[in-house]
């Protein structure tokens, strides 16, 4: 051991090989604008982490950063202690094990609910390999485990864009449950669903993160409560605070930010 | 591996096109033979003519297979075209031999004319048949490969990408213009006399060669089909629709881009090889930009994403051009314009998707008939495609 590993902010940070993705000091800039000021997050295996903040405050470039979209100018990005992600482009780090569920869902619209899974599951991703490939009953049977996880058994053969928004967000965490990730990046989930939808969705991660670890960033208040997890809120690409909802909702640098803006 | 992507045999109904392909070629081929006095005699003409036809549409099936289904719009195929058309035209130079008007037994006429006294190292080996037909798959496979490994590399998609296929073909117009650079320039290779030994100018050799397109058309034909109906078509197609989904889904886009559009050139400039031959002439006109924009319209107006339909949309649009162009010349411009303009706000999904829309609607009609529950109602357009995007960064 080195000693403490030391954050920008100050603070003691886990030595990252406990850590299931260790982020430090890392700083992105878009035109003389910085998207993230010295980001310093630690997510421990198996852990679920709600991640808000006001518009504008990283969310979306920390997931960019994690999945290779972007390249941090400085900082380092750790997957599972030792894999150093901004080393690695999006086909690789997905291929690692870190799946993403963009902001507006995003689905094969002309593929059948049950090609959409099929794409997305685990495997050989070589176009002279993928060009070869038949369907099995193990990726059937694979695939009809997930439809039920995400209640999409009956639509299975419907086109995908005949899906209600709803639905698509949920083929879409079908996709990346597909994907076998050991890490979840789930952006808005619950963004134009219904108030039973929103419950049925948190519910959905809460069973998905029994064995998988979720980031998921989201602006609906009630849903993070529900939820029950651990919360980063970030501002201006940094973290402004962390711990449970209860207590970053008490913090008034919080209150300052959500009612200053 | 090939062998084993060979084994899966498409479905009964891909034959169907295929099938009246090869028996309308077979019949006019048959027809073309009968003494010229017959009442049924179809000229030679008319052969050339429809050959010619079946060359535009295995073109316009490759650029279906790179447009409709991974969405990438090139308006630059007609380059493609047109190598492939070059390295037959060069096999036909060197098979003249001392048949040329200054009869000399080794240089093309107009090498002889420029005062040439050696052939160019890139004209060696064309004398072999087997040689130039590796030529037309290599010459274009390798500038797509080169074009396509690099705009692909950098994530050059939508406007940009169709910007630079159209300089790209617009460039080697301009190349293949020049004297110097010892591809005939201006007039390009013309006075052809035989092909493997068979007289050019004779009908039977035209029934021949429409007959070897008909059976190209419909061997690429089904390799598409097989391509399409395999993971990797989906793929292609999940690539065209969500182009970043597929790649945070761990699959390389650029490389499966770069293999359909390889894959395409090739197909491409065999079109244009066997187009050559029964034109009689290949130049640099061949790489003018409107000639690869048409090619898009042809897809377009048969219906994009659909192999049937740019089969159908080539012959369609060209017998349409060589009616129009016989009655009023100067105005097919302005048709194959509007055309376009009709089928982008009408037809979507060109004929074969207003056929499917016609044909759903009455199948539909017909079990509701069936079942008593007649109502009217507007139908979903299944299968309608994303809205065209113009894609500018993101």
């Amino acid at each position: 051991m080195t000693g403490e590993e030391i954050s920008a902010g100050g603070e003691a940070v886990h030595p990252p090989a406990e850590a299931l993705l260790y982020l430090d000091g890392v700083n992105v800039s878009f035109d003389g604008f910085k998207a993230l000021n010295a980001l310093s997050l630690v997510i421990e295996p198996g852990e679920m982490r709600a991640v808000i903040g006001p518009n504008g405050a990283g969310k979306t470039t920390m997931m960019d950063v994690i999945t290779g979209k972007t390249r941090p100018q400085s900082g380092k990005v750790l997957f599972r202690g030792d894999i150093d992600l901004t080393r690695h482009d999006e086909a690789e780090i997905a291929a690692l094990g870190i799946g993403r569920k963009f902001q507006k869902p995003t689905v094969f619209e002309m593929h059948s609910v049950e090609d959409n899974l099929l794409l997305a599951l685990k495997g050989d991703r070589r176009p002279s390999r993928v060009a070869m490939m038949r369907n099995n009953p193990g990726e059937r049977h694979r695939i009809n485990e997930i439809l039920e996880i995400v209640k999409l058994a009956p639509l299975k053969s419907h086109r995908a864009g005949d899906l209600s928004h709803g639905q698509k967000q949920w083929l879409e965490i079908g996709i990346l449950l597909a994907q076998e990730p050991d890490l979840l990046l789930v952006d808005e989930p619950v963004a134009g669903m219904t108030d039973a939808e929103t419950e049925e969705t948190a519910d959905l991660l809460r069973r998905i993160n029994a064995t998988r670890s979720v980031i998921v960033v989201e602006h609906d208040m009630t849903f993070v409560r529900a939820l029950g997890v651990k919360v980063t809120v970030l501002h201006e690409g940094a973290v402004l605070a962390e711990g449970s909802l209860d207590h970053v909702s008490a913090d008034p640098r919080v209150i300052d930010t959500y009612l200053g803006r | 591996m090939i062998l084993r992507f060979l084994q899966r045999l498409p479905g009964k109904t891909d034959y169907i096109l295929p099938a009246l392909l090869l028996f309308v070629a077979l019949l006019m081929g048959g027809l073309s033979l009968l003494p010229e006095t017959a009442s049924l005699h179809v000229s030679g003409y008319v052969v050339s003519l429809f050959g010619k036809y079946l060359c535009y549409a295995l073109l316009a099936l490759s650029v279906d297979l790179v447009w409709g289904y991974a969405g990438i719009l090139s308006l630059g195929h007609g380059a493609f075209f047109a190598l492939g058309g070059y390295a037959m035209g060069m096999y036909l130079m060197r098979q003249i031999g001392t048949r040329g008007v200054y009869g000399d037994p080794v240089l093309p006429d107009f090498m002889v004319f420029l005062n040439w006294h050696d052939l160019p190292w890139y004209w060696y080996g064309f004398s072999q048949f087997a040689f130039a037909v590796a030529m037309m798959a290599l010459v274009p496979g390798l500038l797509a490969f080169v074009f396509g490994y690099l705009a692909f590399r950098s994530r050059v998609s939508g406007v940009y990408l169709s910007i630079i296929t159209q300089a790209l073909t617009y460039a080697l117009m301009l190349a293949f213009f020049r004297n110097d650079m010892g591809f005939g320039g201006n007039n390009g290779l013309t006075d052809f006399k035989d092909i493997l030994g068979a007289n050019l100018q004779s009908d039977g050799t035209h029934a021949v060669l429409m007959l070897a397109s008909a059976v190209l058309l419909c061997v690429f034909y089904l390799l598409c089909r097989l391509l399409i109906r395999s993971r990797f078509g989906k793929v292609l197609v999940a690539v065209r629709d969500a182009e970043s989904r597929t790649r945070f889904l761990g699959y390389r886009v650029e490389r499966y881009k770069l293999t359909v559009f390889v894959f395409s050139a090739v197909t491409a400039g065999f079109a244009g090889a066997l187009y050559v031959p029964q034109i009689g002439i290949i130049n640099p006109s061949e790489f003018a930009p409107a000639n690869s924009i048409e090619a898009v319209i042809w897809v377009a107006v048969g219906g994009r994403g659909s192999l049937v339909g740019a089969v159908i949309g080539a012959i369609l649009v060209n017998f349409a051009k060589t009616v129009f162009t016989g009655a009023f010349p100067e105005l097919w411009l302005f048709a194959l314009g509007g055309l376009f303009i009709l089928v982008t706000l009408f037809l979507p999904r060109g004929l074969v998707g207003l056929w499917a829309q016609v044909h759903g609607r009455f199948t539909r009609y017909r079990e509701a008939k069936r079942e008593g529950t007649l109502r009217v109602e507007t139908v979903p357009r299944h299968g309608d495609l994303p809205e065209a995007k113009l894609e500018v960064g993101e």
